[in-house]
């Protein structure tokens, strides 16, 4: 009774599907869905090599110092990093003295209270402190941008697919729409105040070209700033603030992963010690032992099966 | 224990036997996890598992102790003090959120071979339902500890999955609305489903340890099953557990911690969602609101549903999907087959194996964006799972023939598939429908 009860509900599942199935089909042959320019436009992000990549993957350190530069001299205008401290430039290679000179130049202030009057003021970062936001409040950033909102640097590439790959491809990948786009989907001409790129998810992207002029910061280590140079090496520091522990996670794994290895193959051997005895005992009374065999041969000779 | 020839605990050092004649529990674990169990000698790397998921249970109770000290249970700190301070600030914080994270996902890894392992050797059998049942019970804790363990970080996935889950109680008609509110504690999720979701976050993992005693206890009573399916005869046919299957165990328990080490330092954020790294925001709706892998098959169940059908769609998407998990407390009844073993079950077998292709299909549709193609194959692929377990699977007990099983697990142990088939009457009782040797 359960089984007919049970298998009566598992049917009218299955009819429901396919209900829905055959409506679902006849719709989409009768009214098949309109293609959107953003799924024959959209590309996947073209790959960029990092130091960092790989099992024994390391920072480059000139590279996060480059990008950290085009970060402050650029992306700052408008783009927090919230969740990283000065004192996390440790990792760049940068000192003591140059973090605590990096904190108090920099170009937004920490909120603060006025420690005589008590009112709204504001001070020097310390090396302590995380990046003062360049702008307020959510409003006073939406008032700045056209009523967009730059979102927070520190783990953009965690909270992107692609990573730093779809970082520096979206730098890059700025350019006129292509006239064939609007000859396909003339609706889908980018708005004003939007501009195209390829590698956005609906292809109009609020934030104009950051990097546009080759030069547009000059580097100390003599490396040629090109806008395709500068876009990799930012999309390389932000890996960085995205994951500042990945060296000490790479080098922990190795040491874990060599430590279970040995473990595991001393314990195999182990294992099969233990076993050893115990295997020999099952032959002996297995279908090896000869009396087994012959009921085995009676009964392939009685199913007709040679060998 | 019920086999007469499981040895008796025997103190060996003067404070064990003190303890022992004041709290037999030095005498309890011997029975459950020492010399004192007897097992089956023929079990394969299946068998593995259910340690396994043991093993990534205190994992997960041990590192998220620790993060609890650092989390912080609040809409606006959740997010920083998992991403700032647990993952940059604390020592080695990185180190126990990854592994946590991980965890979870080799926990329901390993717990779902397990219940295939199951499936396939018809373990949900008699002597062993309540065996089953229970390990159901803690599948299902799993479910939800995993659920509310993924929005504490408070990130785009975390709150529209809070949403969406709990929103499923909205589709029953008058009482369901009430249910979701009071379930939230508000009309959205909010601090009070952020507060108590991290409270039955903490509580769940223990009633699960609590769960398990009893899926060991009632497991305990028939003794494990075996790749045969055949009953254990005599001594000649077990092991005691320890030492053979402790070392059995912790050799492969050593290559399965070692994939997880691999996957948690190389490539930690694999399974998760690049969403959850934006904090909530109530106001921007993912393009592609997805659950955890885990929850994958059953997300896609519930989207099958697409058709108003005397009840609304979203209503029978979700009786569908609570269903596809309940129906697997009715299995010892719905396959009434004498043979546990799928080994000797050549037409099970295949739809075994079907089985197996219909949930990993499902699994990528309920975790791909929509599109017409992959909602069909969805619809196509959740019939499927009703209908082997509801249809396919009585009828293939009611009408197979199984191949004939061996006379014990000793002499199947090598090259048992040459041995002669059982004269009637010799193993278990059986239906006619045993086929022997001819």
């Amino acid at each position: 009774m359960l089984r007919f009860i049970l298998g009566f509900i598992g049917a009218v599942f299955a009819m429901i599907l396919l209900i829905s199935l055959f409506s679902n089909l006849g719709t989409y042959f009768s009214n098949p869905p309109a293609p959107l320019a953003a799924d024959k436009w959209h590309e996947e992000p073209k790959h960029l090599a990092l130091a960092s990549d790989g099992l024994f993957g390391r920072f480059d350190k000139q590279q996060l110092q480059r990008g950290f530069q085009v970060y402050s001299e650029v992306c700052s205008a408008c783009h927090s990093l919230k969740l990283a401290s000065f004192r996390d430039l440790e990792g760049l290679g940068y000192n003591e003295a140059e973090i605590k000179k990096i904190a108090s130049d920099w170009k937004t202030q920490v909120a603060s209270i006025n420690p005589d009057t008590g009112e709204a003021a504001t001070r020097k970062a310390l090396p302590s402190d995380t990046f003062p936001p360049p702008f307020a409040n959510e409003v006073a950033a939406r008032a700045a941008n056209n009523n967009a909102l730059p979102p927070d640097l520190t783990l953009i590439t965690k909270a992107r697919e692609g990573g730093a790959s779809y970082v520096y491809s979206l730098l890059t990948g700025y350019r006129n729409q292509p006239a064939q786009l609007l000859k396909e989907f003339p609706d889908a001409k980018t708005p004003p105040n939007l501009h195209y790129n390829p590698y956005f998810a609906n292809l109009n992207l609020a934030m104009p070209p950051p990097l546009t002029t080759n030069g547009q910061v000059s580097y100390a280590d003599g490396t040629k700033p090109t806008v395709d140079q500068m876009a990799r090496d930012v999309a390389a520091f932000l890996a960085w603030t995205a994951e500042p522990n990945l060296e000490a996670r790479h080098a922990n794994g190795l040491w874990v992963a060599v430590f279970l290895l040995l473990t595991c193959i001393l314990s195999y051997f182990a294992y099969q010690q233990i076993w050893h005895d115990a295997k020999r005992v099952v032959r002996r009374t297995g279908a090896l032992d000869p009396e087994n065999q012959a009921k085995a041969n009676r009964a392939k000779g009685k199913a007709g099966i040679s060998g | 224990m019920s086999f007469s020839w499981a040895k008796a605990y025997e103190p060996k050092h003067p404070a064990m036997r003190w303890i022992d004649e004041r709290l037999p529990l030095p005498r309890v674990v011997y029975g459950a996890i020492g010399g004192g169990y007897p097992v089956p000698r023929n079990l394969n790397y299946w068998w593995n598992f259910g340690v396994l998921a043991g093993l990534f249970l205190t994992i997960q109770i041990v590192t998220g102790i620790v993060l609890a000290m650092h989390y912080i249970p609040s809409t606006d700190g959740a997010f920083n003090s998992v991403n700032q301070l647990i993952m940059r600030d604390v020592n080695a914080g990185w180190f126990l959120r990854y592994a946590h994270m991980n965890g979870a996902s080799f926990f329901f890894l390993v717990t779902y071979i397990h219940i295939f392992r199951g499936l396939y050797y018809g373990s949900y059998k008699a002597p062993r339902e309540l065996v089953w049942m229970l390990g159901l019970v803690i599948y299902l804790l799993m479910m939800a500890t995993g659920f509310m363990g993924y929005v504490l970080p408070w990130g785009q996935m975390s709150y529209w999955g809070a949403q969406v889950i709990t929103g499923f109680f909205s589709a029953f008609p008058l009482v369901g609305e009430p249910i979701r509110i009071w379930l939230l504690g508000g009309y959205a999720p909010d601090q009070a489903a952020l507060t108590r979701f991290y409270s039955l976050h903490y509580l769940l993992p223990f009633v699960i340890a609590a769960v398990v005693i009893l899926h060991i206890w009632a497991l305990h009573i028939p003794g494990s099953g075996n790749p045969t399916g055949v009953d254990v005869k005599d001594e000649k046919d077990t092991l005691p557990f320890h030492p053979f299957y402790t070392a059995k165990d912790g050799w492969f328990a050593g290559a399965v911690l070692l994939f997880y080490a691999v996957v948690t330092s190389f490539a930690p954020n694999y399974l998760g969602h690049a969403d959850n790294y934006i904090p909530a925001n109530p106001l921007a709706t993912p393009a592609h609101i997805v659950p955890e892998w885990y929850f994958w098959p059953f997300y896609a169940i519930l989207r099958s549903f697409t058709v108003d059908f005397i009840l609304p769609a979203k209503l029978w998407g979700v009786l569908a999907m609570f269903f596809s998990i309940l129906l697997l407390f009715f299995l010892p009844w719905i396959d009434k087959s004498p043979v546990r073993s799928g080994s000797y079950r050549p037409v099970f077998k295949r739809f075994f194996w079907l089985l197996v292709v219909d949930v990993i299909v499902l699994g990528y549709i309920g975790g791909a964006p929509i599109n017409a193609t992959r909602v069909a194959i969805g619809q196509f692929a959740s019939a499927y799972y009703f209908l082997h377990f509801l249809v396919i699977l009585p009828l293939v007990s009611a009408f197979e023939t199984p191949l004939p099983l061996p006379n014990s697990i000793t002499e199947s142990v090598l090259h048992g598939e040459v041995a002669e088939a059982a004269p009637a009457g010799q193993t278990r009782p059986r239906r006619g429908s045993v086929a022997t040797a001819e």
